[in-house]
């Protein structure tokens, strides 16, 4: 079995993995690494969706030999410590989750906005896929705009 | 029949249990005697009024009275309020409601107020169904009850130590205070407060004007947890267990006839591969490799009851069962419209998923159950064991829509554990979850209204559907209070006991037919409501514009419920309605009375791109009686707009040869934010009465309204459903 390494959340991570094997299992069923969901293992839903060297990627779709020697970062580690990102806080000001379930992914694709377009437009936002079966995207929408003053 | 003031006066007693610190429990005491004066709903059709004296919220409400202690405060010693409530959270708030209702009680505040879900409690027989929006309304009086027994004693314990009358005492943000200056936290009384048998200050919940926090806005207590990847789900929870998934027949209830295994067993990581009713689960290390193995099976299918069943058939065969009309057409006067609604997926975000460990003598199951008093006992079956040897944890799920009623993830779960003699996560694939989850089924409504002279003098709505499934313990619940489940048969109950044309409509007559085709259904998201209160509300336009008269003004003027007129007039003027707008855009409207709560929306809509037509804009107004938490309440409005939309637009499943052809959201098209409207407005009116319900209420009037906006933009009223086909 091969192994590889990358940043994890900050954290040196080496495990050993087929190469082939998407980034979500290796995050989840070897790592522990809860943050991430599974809606749908072919890119579509979004819910796993992450960071890797800072941008938004969906580990569902992404094989672990990809990531090797890069920066993964997953919900748990969009924060400060104790300090929370300011997407998260923007999504706390506006009670943006119902279920919760969508939402790190949710917030992952709008921090990844957010630090390539600092100021989008509504149009912009309309352009992020993520699903959200219980219908917050009107919260989702105020909480990036909030987020992004 | 029962009188809903009879419902009320139900006493609610709170009992001290012994233990060492301060724990209270409630009963409900039915003092009027349990079931009796309730009789079971006329056979359908006698009486489409049935839901306006006796309707699915009184239901479930009498059904929750006669049982064991129903809710669980303790106040622990590091100054914790931990509140126990048999309920599921699936997104709808209702851990942050009890929160909130306890912590107004106790005057305890809110960030010391720990939420806890329930295990399967079979001692509650049908007080742990979590549905028809039911939890807030039966629990509100109960949880205030045995909150406000647990302060009572807390000002007790605080007297005894200050030696002072306890009527002098107050308490706020978990402390109690005496008048001069002495304090002592609810953590530090707990003990003693154990002890007080006989409080010295009244017990009784307060007055309503009293509350502080009930009916304020409050962000969800799990809000820190979601947003930094903590809240747990059935599958995150550190519990071992091997990633398992199943392979299913390509049909709806097809069945493995033969498979051949040897290479799915030599595959990677691959932990132990079984066949289970349903198909063949194969365990590994991890679920890419679970994956992997199951598509290396080789396995012969049959393909199931349903092989050659599509679409058009079921079609006819629905439009075949809808009962006659009773009325002859009164030739011009008489607006006669057929509808049709596709099978709809509820496709929660969090795919069904369950966790079980099934050992010889025991079994312990973690799954994200409403009805899981009757999950247990089916698991318990399913694998040979006593039901009091099941432990079911109550966890927490993304989503529900009414997904989570049924159980078969436990089951499967269980059967795989005790065939491969291992704790197993079990995952359900998205393609499993839309193409042999449960659905709502296919509908085919037919309508005739009679109208002279401006007044409707006949109404009559025949809903032809696939029997819905209330076999999750929600028909038992009726049964066990007096309606005549066998004789009338659970869905003419449940449509019996939910719909009312709430329009001043002359002789009105809704029958339901049933064609039973083997499909697994379920309910959706407010029920049958989802497609009759709907057409309702389309019919009510087309019969407006049949008439020549103004659908706002129509509906002001046959109406007859005040709480209703006024959530209408308040999106009417808030929405601007009547606005001048574009060609090819438009507003709609609609309303929707049950659970003892009415909405209205109005929506705006643009058609100009007649193949992606968006709602721009939303303005609900909503009247539950009483909200616990505005801001919950706002978040279900604007979320089930979404839904409706959805559903009105674009989001249905399509029925091929026995098989469902949507596999994933890619071809299930769920709203995304792109077809969402940019602004949703939500109205919370001034406290009526007792808190309704609320999690299923926005449907009907949403998806209306959405179809009343197109009608109106397009110059074409849609009549099947999604519009996109």
């Amino acid at each position: 079995m091969p192994t590889f390494t990358f940043t994890l959340n900050g954290a040196t991570t080496t495990v050993a993995a087929a190469g082939d094997e998407p980034l979500l299992w290796v995050l989840r069923d070897l790592l522990g690494v809860t943050g991430p969901k599974y809606g749908c293992g072919v890119g579509v839903c979004k819910a796993c969706t992450s960071h890797l060297d800072g941008a938004a990627f969906n580990p569902c779709v992404t094989p672990v030999s990809a990531c090797a020697g890069r920066q993964v970062t997953t919900i748990e580690g969009l924060a400060n410590g104790d300090t929370l990102h300011p997407v998260q806080q923007a999504w706390i000001d506006e009670d943006v989750a119902q279920c919760g379930f969508c939402q790190p992914g949710q917030i992952m694709a709008a921090a990844a906005l957010l630090a390539a377009n600092p100021n989008p437009t509504d149009a912009d936002i309309d352009a992020l896929e993520n699903v959200c079966r219980c219908g917050t995207y009107v919260r989702i929408r105020k909480a990036i705009h909030r987020a992004a003053t | 029949m029962l009188d809903r003031h009879m419902i009320s006066r139900r006493r609610v007693l709170a009992y001290l249990v012994a233990a060492p610190t301060l724990t209270m429990v409630v009963k409900t005491i039915d003092d009027f005697g349990y079931g009796i004066g309730l009789v079971a709903p006329e056979p359908a059709g006698a009486s489409p009024g049935v839901a306006n004296v006796v309707d699915l919220t009184d239901a479930l409400t009498l059904a929750a009275l006669p049982t064991a202690y129903l809710l669980k405060v303790e106040v622990t010693a590091n100054d914790r309020v931990v509140v126990h409530v048999p309920r599921a959270e699936v997104g709808q708030g209702i851990t942050t409601a009890m929160g909130i209702i306890a912590a107004e009680e106790l005057d305890a505040r809110l960030d010391a107020v720990d939420v806890v879900l329930d295990d399967a409690r079979p001692e509650l027989l049908w007080n742990q169904l979590t549905g028809g929006s039911n939890s807030v309304h039966s629990l509100y009086t109960p949880m205030r009850t045995v909150a406000a027994a647990a302060r009572a004693r807390l000002v007790t314990a605080a007297a005894q130590r200050f030696g002072v009358a306890a009527s002098t005492l107050t308490t706020r943000n978990s402390v109690v205070f005496a008048p001069d200056g002495r304090s002592a936290t609810f953590g530090s009384l707990s003990a003693a407060a154990a002890q007080v048998a006989v409080p010295a200050v009244p017990a009784t919940p307060k007055t309503v004007d009293r509350f502080t926090r009930i009916g304020q806005p409050t962000t969800r207590l799990d809000a820190r947890d979601i947003v930094t990847g903590k809240a747990t789900y059935a599958l995150d929870l550190p519990v071992a267990g091997a990633p398992t998934v199943v392979a299913r027949p390509p049909t709806i209830g097809g069945s493995v006839r033969a498979v051949d295994d040897a290479a799915a067993r030599a595959m990677p990581g691959v932990l132990g591969i079984a066949r289970i009713p349903t198909g063949v689960a194969v365990a590994a290390t991890t679920f890419d490799q679970a994956l992997a193995a199951r598509d290396a099976l080789v396995i012969t299918w049959d393909a199931g009851p349903n092989a050659g069943l599509s679409d058009a058939q079921i079609r006819v065969k629905l439009e075949a069962a809808a009962a006659p009309f009773l009325v002859p057409p009164l030739g011009v006067l008489a607006v006669d419209r057929t509808f049709n609604f596709s099978f709809a997926p509820h496709a929660p975000l969090e795919v069904l998923t369950c966790v079980a460990d099934v050992r010889a003598d025991r079994a312990e199951i973690w799954f994200g159950a409403k009805s899981p008093i009757i999950a247990g006992q089916r698991v318990a079956d399913a694998v040979g064991l006593p039901a009091d040897k099941v432990t079911l944890h109550v966890v927490r799920a993304g989503g529900s829509f009414g997904h989570r009623l049924f159980f078969e993830p436990a089951i499967e779960a269980a059967q795989v554990s005790k065939a491969l003699n291992r704790p197993i996560k079990l995952m359900w694939t998205r393609n499993d979850d839309m193409r042999h989850g449960r659905m709502r089924p296919a509908s085919h409504h037919k309508v005739r209204a009679t109208h002279l002279l401006g007044n409707v003098l006949t109404y009559e709505h025949r809903h032809a559907t696939l029997p819905v499934d209330f076999s999750h313990g929600l028909g038992e619940a009726l049964s066990g209070v007096g309606f005549d489940i066998l004789h009338a048969g659970a869905t003419q109950t449940v449509f019996q006991l939910t719909q009312t044309v709430p329009d001043n409509f002359g002789v009105a007559t809704q029958l339901l037919s049933d064609v039973p085709l083997a499909f697994p259904t379920g309910s959706w998201r407010s029920i049958y409501s989802g497609q009759t209160s709907t057409v309702n509300e389309i019919m009510v336009d087309e019969i407006a514009r049949a008439m020549r008269v103004d659908p706002l003004a129509f509906r002001r003027q046959k109406l007859s419920s005040s709480r209703t007129k006024a959530v209408l007039d308040k999106v009417a003027a808030a929405g601007q309605w009547g606005r001048s707008m574009p060609a090819g855009t438009a507003q709609g409207i609609a309303i929707h009375e049950e659970y003892k709560s009415v909405v209205a929306y109005l929506v705006e809509i643009d058609c100009r791109d007649r193949a992606n037509p968006r709602v721009t804009k939303g303005v609900c107004a909503v009247d539950v009686g009483r909200a616990i938490n505005p801001r919950g309440l706002e978040a279900q409005m604007q979320g089930v707009l979404v839904d409706g939309l959805s559903m009105t637009l674009q989001a249905g499943l399509h029925i091929d040869n026995g098989a469902v052809r949507e596999g994933s959201y890619s071809d299930y098209r769920f709203a995304r934010m792109a077809n969402s409207p940019r602004q949703v407005d939500v109205y919370v009116m001034p406290p009526t009465g007792e808190p309704g319900g609320a999690g299923e209420l926005g449907f009907p009037a949403a998806a209306a309204a959405v179809a009343n906006a197109y009608a109106r933009a397009t110059g074409t009223t849609p009549f099947s459903f999604p519009i996109a086909g």
